[in-house]
């Protein structure tokens, strides 16, 4: 079983008719099981009543959701409208939102953010490779050309890192029940925390890996989760980032000192210190699931 | 985006922000010239695109013009380190002279994004200054944390009272709450990501002035800031990493020996640590974007090809989504053509049509290794480097 979606995912894409948009929803499409991959609408202001790649367009999110009753959104929008694409998916409490866009400004995160508090729905994103149920749904832009069904939990900032790591899964026999990217910005939707909870509580998923890397509070924050209570299932943490420049550091170092400094060898104590196993290197996290 | 200390406070007064009389001096001459006409002790600081300042030399007090003139001639055009700079630091052009003011007592405020709470959040102490940052990091407690609503709303009245326990004295808290008040108006209409206020002076008056400005703004924010876009300095900017930029391609500069062609952020930290970790260095940190095209990445790699610094050349992809691997042979193709003696390739590829990329980088005449996997890759590079001396 996967987590976030169900493997039957009614999916519509806001944002379908761009260059992007048609590309990756083609991609989608043709991965799926059924005939449209799971993919049942499109949404972009004024295409409302046409089709596109054989699926019907609705000018607004609301209208979508009453003619196809979708459980997920994927959100490939240029940046100066995804905060307001996020919020329109979230304000039809569509249950999964995704949203692959970078370069978002981060107060228009912070309204998101606030616009999440209370409601129904779970963000996957910005600058997220998206969902993938190995075999059942695709709901991202990630590659799948090593991805399979399997047992393996992943939760991870990086799209490219992920790949390498399923490809090693791949190689060894591990498949995955889901991959999630959580997105490489500083303020998103679902982060490690609330991952882990429901790969927890998955009875399909055996084991749970952490694609990090330097800066932010995610690792921190998985952190404080695991340390909570005994999890349960082997958890496994790349992390990179260790040689990353210094010099290229921005602000103050009083602010860093109050709000967590985000390296990796911080990062890499208080994970260790709660039982997950850390690897260095994309090698290594075969031998780290043991 | 950074703003040096003259453009932030430039904003800052757009907002009613008391500050120090100050202009903008090019040469010694002018910085003089300008202490001369505000009269009395100037403070004479470097105009850098970084903190730390004060530490670092990159500020002086001139009790007379010729002073200022002498500090001015010092640092103009000279470079200046400071624990927030490159290591090689930032070059002078500019310096900016202030009138000095006489105070014992300062603040230090702040404004960022608490990314836990995904809300705005003032950070101030009771005590501001050149040192808060070591103090800081020695005693975080020093400073106190105030969230606010995600649209930089906040209940004032709590506020005073969270400035009172701070120890802000009475006589000062209305002018205090004000200036914040000002500061969160300019951090939201801005974008910014940080806005920094260290010292605020309290003076004898009951007024506050902010002797020092910090701002960064969010570079995803500034199409809708044309206004804020023309601080700006696209002169100094790094002309090799702006070229990369328009090309889709993010690119920071350093100073190894090993060029890094790689795709994604994630994967390139990797990359970097393993090659450091390998005994390497490498020349560069580089991340292919989704939407580049072989040409654009043709001349991303180009700019490695061109860096005779750059001994072998670390390609390693994983294929996806648009960026496949063929896209990348095509590019090195392209890059190639027409090259003598370019620098020997490490060719690591994987994910999508990684077979058809490796065949047409067997295919080109310059040296080029295609190892199995990302260990081998580094170890080849590595070894490539150690072996031919430069």
């Amino acid at each position: 079983m996967p987590i976030l979606i169900a493997p039957d995912a009614r999916i519509i894409v806001q944002g379908m008719t761009g260059k992007a948009g048609t590309f990756y929803t083609r991609l989608a499409m043709e991965y799926g099981y059924g005939d449209t991959g799971g993919y049942v609408a499109g949404v972009t202001p004024d295409k409302g009543g046409s089709t596109h790649l054989g699926l019907p367009m609705f000018d607004t999110v609301r209208e979508a959701v009453a003619e196809t009753t979708p459980t997920a959104s994927i959100i490939m929008v240029p940046a100066p409208v995804a905060a307001d694409a996020m919020l329109e998916a979230i304000e039809a409490a569509i249950p999964t939102v995704v949203c692959v866009t970078e370069r978002i400004p981060v107060l228009d995160m912070v309204r998101v953010r606030d616009a999440l508090r209370g409601s129904e729905t779970a963000l996957v994103g910005p600058n997220s490779q998206g969902i993938l149920i190995p075999g059942a749904r695709k709901i991202g832009v990630m590659s799948t050309a090593d991805a399979a069904p399997g047992d393996i939990g992943i939760a991870a900032r990086s799209a490219s890192l992920t790949s390498e790591v399923v490809a090693r899964l791949g190689a060894a026999g591990l498949g995955q029940s889901t991959t999630v990217g959580i997105g490489g910005d500083p303020i998103h939707g679902i982060g490690f925390a609330q991952c882990l909870a429901l790969y927890r509580d998955d009875p399909h998923t055996s084991a749970v890996v952490l694609i990090g890397e330097l800066g932010g509070v995610e690792e921190e924050e998985a952190a404080d989760f695991l340390a909570a209570e005994p999890y349960g299932k082997p958890v496994v943490a790349l992390l990179v980032g260790r040689h990353a420049p210094e010099d290229r550091r921005m602000g103050h170092a009083g602010t860093v000192s109050v709000l967590g400094s985000g390296s990796i060898a911080q990062k890499t104590a208080l994970l260790e210190s709660t039982g997950v196993r850390i690897a260095a290197t994309p090698d290594d996290v075969v031998r780290a699931l043991g | 985006m950074y703003l040096h200390e003259a453009h932030a406070k430039d904003l800052l007064a757009r907002y009613d922000i008391p500050l120090p009389e100050g202009q903008i001096a090019r040469s010694p001459e002018e910085a003089a010239d300008y202490a001369t006409a505000l009269g009395g002790p100037v403070a004479v600081k470097a105009l850098i695109h970084a903190g730390g300042r004060g530490l670092a030399g990159g500020v002086h007090i001139a009790q007379t013009p010729r002073e200022a003139r002498d500090h001015a001639a010092a640092m103009i055009g000279t470079s200046l380190v400071t624990a927030q700079t490159r290591s090689k630091g930032e070059i002078v052009h500019e310096v900016y002279i202030e009138r000095a003011l006489d105070f014992s007592r300062s603040l230090y405020l702040s404004l960022i994004i608490d990314q836990r709470r995904a809300v705005p959040i003032l950070l101030a102490a009771a005590e501001g200054g050149t040192y808060l940052e070591e103090y800081a990091a020695a005693a975080p407690a020093m400073i106190q944390k105030y969230p606010l609503a995600a649209d930089g709303s906040h209940n004032p009245a709590a506020l005073a009272t969270f400035l009172d326990m701070l120890g802000v004295p009475e006589s000062h808290s209305e002018a205090v709450l004000t200036i914040i008040e000002s500061l969160i108006r300019a951090f939201i209409d801005s974008d910014a990501t940080l806005i920094e206020v260290n010292p605020l002076a309290l003076l004898k008056d009951g007024t506050a002035t902010a002797i020092d400005a910090k701002i960064i703004l969010d570079d995803n924010a500034l199409f809708r800031h044309p206004d804020l876009a023309a601080y700006g300095d696209t002169a100094r900017a790094d002309a090799v990493e702006t070229l990369a930029q328009q090309n889709e391609i993010n690119f920071v500069r350093m100073d190894g020996e090993i060029g890094l062609v790689v795709n994604g952020a994630g994967l390139g930290l990797a990359t970097h640590d393993m090659v450091i970790e390998a005994g390497g260095r490498p020349a560069n940190f580089m991340d292919i974007r989704t939407m580049a095209t072989a040409q654009q990445i043709a001349t991303g790699i180009g700019l490695l090809l061109d860096d005779p610094g750059v001994r072998v050349l670390l390609v390693n992809v994983h294929g996806g989504g648009m960026t496949t691997c063929d896209r990348i042979s095509d590019a090195l193709v392209l890059a190639m053509k027409g090259r003598k003696n370019p620098a020997p390739v490490i060719f690591r590829v994987a994910g999508q049509n990684a077979a058809e990329a490796r065949a047409a980088v067997e295919a080109l005449s310059a040296r080029c290794m295609i190892p199995g996997d990302m260990t081998e890759a580094v170890r080849l590079a590595v070894t490539e480097v150690a072996q031919c001396p430069s």
